[in-house]
């Protein structure tokens, strides 16, 4: 039993490292804000909530359990708050720009390229 | 025994990764061109500390570290909406000050 418990928090540990890496690579990579915040709050959320899942089974201990969850439950309500206020700062900040490729702006803001505009 | 050692060995590689991603997301917190870039890079700095706290915490099973934890989540949701409100109000005040000279 102890066995089982020890390689199922092994392997969210690994898999939590791994949405880790990839938020990472992402916040690094993708070329608009917009796009990097999708990367960062999705996967980082993941990243840091399965570790500590993992750390309430490894400790199979009710107190640290319960810590552990109440985090992961806290980080699941508040991240896409947080997500979503940034967001919505930044879209009417006028430093930000939108990224070439974005394909449709709903609100309307700058300099999106339309496609029926380019195919005249 | 041998899950504890795999438990070990997972956890070592686990915190080289995140140690990695720490370094990326400092990168682009060096880097990002304009002032939400900094704070969506900080935000994702948080997140991978906290992370990083959890993947201790199953090393070394010491359960004290998961204080820290919950509190950096706590501190990191009101630093962000801290931040947006201040964005909020410097991006309108910018484009206030922009308007003001043009009409001068």
């Amino acid at each position: 039993m102890t066995e089982v418990l020890q390689i199922l928090a092994a392997l969210l540990v690994v898999a939590g490292a791994f949405f880790c890496f990839v938020a990472s690579v992402g916040i690094l990579r993708l070329e608009d804000l917009f796009m990097r915040m999708h990367a960062a709050s999705k996967a980082g959320t993941f990243g840091a909530g399965l570790p500590l899942v993992a750390a309430a089974i490894a400790l199979w201990d009710s107190s640290a359990a319960v810590r552990a969850l109440g985090t992961v439950g806290f980080l699941l309500i508040t991240a896409p708050i947080a997500a979503h206020l940034l967001c919505r700062a930044a879209y009417r900040c006028p430093d930000v720009k939108l990224s070439n490729n974005t394909i449709i702006d709903e609100l309307g803001r700058q300099n999106v390229s339309d496609p029926e505009e380019d195919d005249k | 025994m041998t899950a504890e050692l795999f438990l070990e060995i997972c956890c070592y590689g686990a915190l080289g990764v995140i140690a990695l991603s720490l370094l990326l997301a400092l990168y682009r917190l060096l880097r990002g061109p304009t002032l939400p870039d900094r704070i969506v890079a900080v935000d994702m700095l948080s997140f991978l500390v906290i992370a990083y706290i959890a993947v201790l915490v199953v090393s070394t099973r010491n359960a004290a570290f998961l204080d820290a934890a919950s509190t950096l989540a706590m501190i990191t949701f009101l630093s962000t909406a801290a931040f947006a409100r201040y964005i909020e109000r410097w991006g309108n005040q910018s484009e206030r000050d922009h308007r003001e000279e043009n009409a001068r």
